[in-house]
This record gives C-alpha cells, structure tokens and sequence, in this order.
C-alpha cells in the first residue's frame, strides 16, 4: 500500500492553524504540527508569575491543539536566530515593534528546512487573506512563498481557493475542491467550520499570540534598545520586559518593580545577575537595577524602592541594596512621594 | 534502558517542554528521563507532551517550590 503524503503544519495554537490542519487530515493526509517559539510568545510565560492568575488555565495552546487533532508536536526554539528579525525586518514593522511578515517568511522557511530533513511532502498555514493587516494581505501570500523559499510546497487549506494551485493541489495528494476560499477580517467563516468539524473549545486570544503586538510591551523593548544604544537583547531581557513595573529615572539605568509576590518570587531568581533592592523595615517589593549605577542613583532607586513599599507613608524606610558584585548596604531614606515621580519615568 | 535527568529550573513553559524535547531526541525507548522543573506550567505542559508525541509519564513529585516529572521515552 502507498504511504500517505505528509504535511507539516505550523500550529500557533489559535483556531485558523487548527481547522487548516483538520481539513488537511481529512483528506488522508498525515499531518504533523510544528510550534515555533520566539521568546515573545505570550503562551506559557506570565500565567506562572503573577500570583492573580495563578488560577487560570495554564494549558499550552498549541500543544492542546495537537491532542485535539491527534497530531505529533514539535516545538522548536528560535530564540537567537528571531533576534535579527525583531531588530532588522526587510519589511519594517507593524503598529508595534511586530515584524509579523519577515517573521511569517522566517518560520514558513524554517518549516521549509524541517520538512526536507524529515522527507515531508509539503506545509501547510492557516493564514487567510486580509485576516491580518500587515502579513495576511493578497500581496503578501506569493511574498512568504517565495522568500522562505517554500514556494508551491506552501498550501493554504483556508484560502486556497483564492490563490493559483500549489504542487500539492496539481498533484492530486489534495483534492482542491475541499478547500476553502475565506477572505477578510471575519471570524465567522472560521467559526462555522469549527461547528461543523466539531470544535467547539478553542482559544481567541486577542490581540494575537506574541508580545510585539503589545504597545506597551514594544514601548519597554524600545526603551532597552535605546538604553544600550542598539537593538540587542537577551532571553531575559525579554522575559523581564514581561514582569514587573518598569521606571527610567535616568538615562543609564532602569528599575524593575515587582508589584505583587508571585512577581517578586520571579524576580528573586535573577538576584545574582543584578544590584537589587529591598526594603527590610516594612514589607516591599523586589526591585532589580537594570544598569551602571552610582551612589546617587542608589539613593534614588532606595526612594523609589520605599516609595513602593508599605512604608510609603513612613518618615523613613530601611531599604537593603546587594550590589551585583556580592557587596550590600543598607540606606535609610525617605520615600519618595508619588506625586514627585514624573510620569515619563513610567515605561 | 538508562535513566537520565535533565535540570530545567528556572526556566518558564514552553521552555522546559523544548529541552524535555531535545534531551529525549538523544534517547532511546524505553529510557526513562526526570525534569526538574519549577515552573507549575510544567505540570500541565510537559504531560501534554508526553500524550501527543509518544512518550509515557511515570510519575510526577512536588516537593518545595521544585517538580520533578518521570517520562519513559516511548517508540519514535
């Protein structure tokens, strides 16, 4: 008997990846799903820091949506070779500092690569045209096929229809006619697949999957590459972007507040890495020093630190500084007043 | 069939789930691999795992603030 084909699906976790993959599985095709992680993936981080959402759901969306197809996963790290992606997009960024097409192009060809060392037969999306502005565009599907260098290997099962046939479909390996022709920012059309393949729990998250999407997030990114005066980043770096509340008071330095103790719990694990404070008379937060700092910014950031503490109404607040060299100190300061922190020192 | 373990703590789901990953790629059935972890994403993370790709989970232990989930490697 003929093996079947092979599809290699790329699995965000969302609905679109799911039905794509579904509706390729039904044409007897053996699909295997690949999730690739950016490091600003908002999947699995901050549900397990922050003590308020301790209660939720902490399932990993991609990884529910192979159990739901009874697919194999694989999921593969690209945290150091997305670095030249976020800092030099050939095709700029969105609203934020999301550059959601070379991004696309990159996991498409990085999928490309997967499928030849496995001997897969082709990949499969679930993008849809004009369901994103600046990635799922009509202009931009022939630009993902061509620079990941996938090009008729790349099938789109939700809008295939409304692009040329790629091998797959001429082959014969997928009968075209049983996919789908969706256009449009509509999420109806997706929904009522959905109904009808009987999914009927899956996730929506809003605003999309990945960090840079944040205006917030991307505001803070953008301040750290200012900081250091290029756009370099570590992986901490980017988790640490995730926690906290962040504070420039000068050029050179930034503070990391945790804001409750599932933050601070998170926060202690990088102790060793950065000068830190805290406050020993009352109870307080954890708060990092992101920077090169001198005697009169400690003193600041022990204000600061107090400010934040339940001392904050105190004459005075015993504040502990461990220096990131091993030495500590205690500075006893008063608490700055929150009323004297200029609000562009909040990032 | 060896036993191994792997050290992921401190880091933060998918993480550990992608080391999980990379450790088992280099064993053979029927090897049995201990994550300690720290994450509490883990708990569900690293079973889903198991369950989708394969694998088979032993057992799982909490002690402190550090969880150790056993898997045996199951057929490629």
């Amino acid at each position: 008997m003929q093996q079947p084909r092979k599809a290699a699906a790329l699995i965000s976790g969302g609905l679109d990846s799911l039905l794509a993959a579904r509706v390729i599985q039904q044409q007897g095709i053996h699909v295997e799903g690949i999730n690739f992680y950016t490091g600003f993936c908002v999947e699995g981080h901050t549900h397990a820091i922050r003590k308020k959402d301790k209660a939720r759901p902490k399932r990993n969306n991609a990884l529910w949506v192979a159990e739901q197809l009874g697919i194999k996963l694989h999921i593969i790290d690209i945290i150091e070779e997305y670095k030249d992606i976020v800092a030099n997009p050939k095709h700029g960024y969105g609203a934020n500092l999301n550059p959601c097409l070379d991004c696309k192009v990159f996991m498409v060809r990085k999928a490309r690569e997967w499928v030849e060392r496995k001997g897969f037969d082709f990949i499969i999306t679930g993008e849809v045209i004009g369901q994103r502005p600046m990635s799922q565009r009509k202009a931009t599907m022939p630009v993902i096929a061509e620079e990941s260098g996938a090009d008729e290997l790349l099938l789109r099962p939700l809008c295939a229809k409304n692009l040329p046939p790629t091998l797959p479909e001429r082959e014969g390996w997928v009968d075209r006619e049983r996919l789908y022709g969706f256009e449009g920012r509509s999420r109806k059309p997706q929904m009522a697949l959905a109904a009808e393949l009987g999914f009927e729990d899956y996730a929506q998250p809003a605003g999309g999957c990945c960090f840079l999407t944040d205006a917030q997030y991307s505001h803070k990114l953008a301040d750290l590459w200012r900081a250091r005066g290029d756009r370099r980043y570590e992986l901490d770096d980017i988790m640490l972007l995730k926690v906290g509340r962040h504070l420039r008071p000068r050029p050179h330095f930034k503070l990391i507040v945790g804001r409750e103790d599932g933050e601070n719990k998170f926060l202690q694990g990088y102790r060793k890495q950065y000068t830190n404070l805290v406050t020993i008379s009352h109870n307080g937060p954890l708060v990092l020093v992101d920077g090169d700092v001198n005697d009169d910014d400690l003193l600041l950031a022990a204000r600061l630190t107090a400010r934040f503490s339940q001392g904050r109404d105190s004459d005075r607040v015993d504040v502990q500084v461990n220096m990131r060299k091993g030495d500590s100190k205690t500075l006893q300061v008063a608490p700055m007043a929150g009323d004297a922190i200029p609000k562009d020192w909040y990032l | 069939m060896t036993q191994h373990q792997l050290d992921a703590r401190r880091m933060l789901c998918p993480l550990p789930v992608i080391r999980t990953q990379q450790k088992v790629e280099a064993l053979t059935t029927g090897d049995t691999l201990a994550v300690v972890c720290t994450d509490p994403g883990a708990l569900h993370d690293i079973p889903a795992w198991c369950r989708v790709n394969g694998h088979e989970v032993l057992g799982i232990q909490e002690q402190d603030d550090e969880i150790i989930i056993s898997i045996r490697v199951g057929e490629e």
